[in-house]
């Protein structure tokens, strides 16, 4: 092999790789990702039921229903509120009237489904896709919030 | 008194810095020793400096000065003692100045240790050292200073966030920084090649070991994070793809890709311009990673307050060093000398496509956790890149990597066989497929993709071990000749051997815990009982707990297998007074190398509570894969031709003597 065609060997190496990188990267951004929405954009316009999505907001007082290992409730921004179902055990810090994200599908019934439940961290924490989704709502107070550290996950 | 002169000593070291990178820089230049000689004397004061300050810190939290503001927010005086202490980096602030002491003390390392380097390698490195702690000092001092007091002084602290008072955090931050800021000293001597403009198979052995010694760290600092998210954060979850964890990963895959193409230049003096590239690359993923968890632009665990301000400082820093050094290496990277030439099936060829797999798969995690910032500046619009998205785009690009690892070791410098090294793991080929045909037998075509795993797993371990085995001649030779030739072996030898040998057993742990997991959740009242991996667990009642700042219930489960009482397990529900928080306290057993994993939902006053029940087959591998990866680095490490010193390059024109 000259030096030629060893150099070519490896650029088309290097080239095969990057290729199938940016392809791989192209087909996961497709599919492999889940978009942020307030309650009134679900209320308003009602995702395709196979799109992935985070739905923020407060946990609406007086809706959680606990049955076992199967929770229902609301999420609400103050202006809509949307029905959540999620088995399995919710964060430590999952209260009524506090900041929640719940990650899942809408279902054919309107109904979320969430496989995901971000709850806040501490009393005064806040995640900060719940903040701006009540900011765009106008339900936000800001002595509500304060800096502190951050979301709890719990996956089912 | 002692605050003080802790924030003194900082401002100190702060201006002994800048003095420390301008100076030995300019000497450097214009060829003056006196002023390049300036450069370990001001490394080894600084780390004195930075050292007294740390101290000061530590010593404000282990007396619980609560007139200090650092100390009010992280820390009460009922706190266990080794809590207090890892308190004082378990907060932005004291974190940052962790941060800067491991970073002064490889520079301090550097100055001492370094005798055998030229002296104007050594000044520029260690200019360039102090350039980097120059920048972060300032950050501390301007933005996120430990020391400032509070007027008046509350008479008790606001204890530190509950689920980081825990063992496992108090190592892993230390750990992880020594990995992190250990990459600053192969950036420093890249950058100092660059100016330099002369880089040889000496710079290459001067580099590995320190390289490796951050590759070992980071290792462990990810193993140990990834344990402490498993068991204390009760979901059972051992890696989350989470944006943090990622800014730790990121580092590790090109410190991993800087190993190996350290190596080639090393031997066989190719791939020159390529390896500064990626210590710059790897020292600039831990900047990117500093920056993210550090600037709240991002939230988790880590991101402990987001104040814009630091944001924006540690951006500039960003900036300044990762586009300097890029722009260095645009202008001086042409001037390098180009190195040997090897043909693609060799074990340099090896090497370029464990670095181009490397890199591409670091690049698709960057891609990942960059993509949701870049898409919520350009558009406003908000996403979450989440696991799917890393399973769909890393593992394919894994998979080729783990397949090649066994043929590396096996292929010879500059011309390789690879059908020679193809026969030479015989034995593995059997092995695979052996388990390919058994394990569809036995778990069923609906399992074919994690038997391709394990057969992955297999394939792996035992062409590491092939490797080794026919190093050594074994089973060729008589035993005694097999013995003396491993004798005979380096110890870096060993120390690829075992760390391709962790890697297989990791791969297996991920495989067989996810693929062959029980999971339960279910709601529990005492004397229930439910079944996992072949046991049965059975709740007898709940007792109370409390300890430091929390009190709480803990839940006492009996298991059993076959009928006979084999371990009793206690998973809690704990709150932290002083947060008001709640936090759970999963309950682990282990069975040879699988783990029966118990956590804690509410508890209904009726005593009913949901229960999270796992059964983990094989999980410990996971984190005992990466152990001994970080063995086999630590071994190779230890070898000779690395402890004794590296031989002085040849002289050029005027001989530069030697220190």
């Amino acid at each position: 092999m000259t030096r030629k065609q060893r150099r070519l060997t490896l650029i088309g190496l290097a080239g095969l790789v990057l290729a199938s990188a940016v392809g791989l990267i192209l087909f996961a951004l497709s599919d492999g990702i889940a978009f942020f929405a307030t309650p009134s954009e679900v209320a308003s316009n009602p995702p395709p039921p196979e799109r992935r999505l985070r739905l923020g907001g407060l946990v609406e007082a007086g809706s959680v229903v606990k049955d076992g290992t199967e929770v229902r409730f609301a999420v609400t921004d103050g202006k809509a509120a949307i029905p959540v179902h999620y088995t399995g055990m919710l964060p430590d810090l999952f209260r009524e009237g506090q900041g929640v994200v719940a990650e899942g599908k809408v279902d054919g019934a309107g109904l979320f489904q969430a496989d995901t439940i971000l709850a806040k961290h501490d009393e005064t924490y806040m995640p900060k896709e719940v903040v701006e989704a009540l900011k765009k709502s106008g339900e936000w107070r800001p002595e509500a919030a304060a800096e502190g550290p951050a979301p709890e996950t719990v996956t089912r | 008194m002692i605050v003080e002169l802790g924030h003194y000593a900082l401002v100190l070291a702060l201006a002994l810095s800048i003095a420390g990178a301008i100076l030995p820089l300019y000497g450097a230049l214009t060829g003056d020793r006196r002023l390049m000689a300036v450069a370990p004397s001001a490394s080894l004061i600084v780390l004195v400096f930075v050292a007294f300050s740390f101290g000061a810190l530590t010593h404000a939290y282990l007396v619980s000065d609560f007139s200090v503001r650092n100390v009010v927010e992280n820390s009460h005086s009922l706190k266990p003692l080794i809590f207090k202490i890892s308190g004082v980096w378990g907060n932005h602030e004291g974190s940052m100045l962790l941060w800067v002491l491991i970073l002064a003390l490889f520079g301090g390392l550097v100055a001492l240790f370094g005798n055998n380097l030229p002296l104007k390698l050594k000044a520029l490195v260690l200019a360039v050292q102090s350039a980097i702690g120059t920048a972060f000092l300032a950050f501390i001092l301007a933005t996120s200073n430990p020391f400032l007091r509070l007027d008046p002084a509350p008479a008790q602290g606001r204890d530190l966030n509950p689920v980081l008072q825990d063992i496992g955090l108090a190592i892993h931050p230390p750990l992880l920084y020594l990995g992190y800021v250990g990459c600053s000293i192969s950036f420093a001597f890249a950058i100092a090649a660059l100016i330099d403009g002369r880089i040889d198979a000496a710079w290459a052995r001067w580099v590995r070991p320190w390289t490796l010694a951050a590759w070992v760290f980071l290792t462990l600092g990810i193993t140990m994070g990834s344990y402490w998210a498993y068991y204390e954060l009760g979901w059972g979850g051992w890696w989350f793809w989470d944006p943090v964890e990622n800014a730790s990963f990121m580092p590790w895959l090109a410190a991993t890709a800087l190993l190996h193409s350290a190596i080639v230049m090393e031997k066989r003096d190719a791939l020159k311009i390529w390896t500064v590239l990626l210590a710059i690359l790897t020292f600039s993923l831990s900047l990117l990673g500093t920056f993210l968890v550090r600037s709240g632009v991002l939230t988790s665990v880590h991101a402990f307050a987001s104040d814009p301000a630091r944001g924006v400082f540690i951006l500039v820093i960003l900036c300044l060093f990762i586009g300097g050094s890029f722009s260095l290496f645009a202008l001086r990277a042409g001037t390098l000398a180009q190195g040997g030439l090897f043909a693609p099936i060799s074990r340099e060829g090896a090497l370029v496509l464990n670095n181009l797999l490397l890199t591409a798969a670091c690049a698709t995690v960057l891609t990942g956790t960059l993509y949701p910032l870049a898409l919520e500046a350009l558009t406003g619009e908000k996403i979450s890149v989440g696991a799917p998205f890393f399973d769909m785009t890393f593992g394919p690009l894994m998979v080729p990597l783990m397949i090649a690892v066994p043929f590396g070791p096996l292929l010879a410098w500059k011309r390789g066989d690879l059908y020679a090294a193809a026969q030479r793991l015989f034995a593995a080929f059997v092995l695979v497929l052996a388990t390919i045909v058994v394990g569809l037998a036995l778990a069923g075509t609906s399992k074919a993709l994690a038997v391709l795993g394990l057969a992955l797993a297999v394939w792996l371990i035992t062409g590491s071990l092939c490797e080794m085995a026919f190093r050594v001649k074994l089973f060729r030779a008589p035993l005694a000749e097999s013995v003396r030739r491993a004798s005979g072996l380096p110890r870096a030898a060993f120390g690829t051997t075992l760390a391709h040998l962790g890697l297989g057993l990791t791969v297996l742990g991920i495989v067989a815990s996810s693929a062959w997991n029980t999971e339960l959740i279910t709601t529990m009242k005492p004397g229930d009982t439910v079944e996992a991996g072949g046991r049965s667990l059975t709740l007898d009642g709940f007792l109370p707990v409390s300890g430091g700042t929390y009190s709480g219930t803990a839940a006492r489960f009996t298991v059993r297998e076959g009928g006979t009482v084999v371990a009793t397990l206690a998973p809690e529900k704990r709150l932290y007074s002083v947060q008001n928080m709640p936090t759970t306290e999963s309950a682990i057993r282990t069975f040879g190398l699988s783990q029966l994993y118990v956590s804690l939902g509410d508890i209904k006053p009726d005593g009913a509570t949901v229960v999270r029940v796992y059964w983990k087959t094989l999980v410990t591998l996971i984190w005992i894969g990466a152990v001994v990866m970080a063995l086999g680095g630590a071994l190779s490490l230890s070898d000779r031709r690395l402890r004794v010193g590296a031989p002085k390059p040849a002289r050029r024109g005027a001989a530069v003597p030697a220190e």
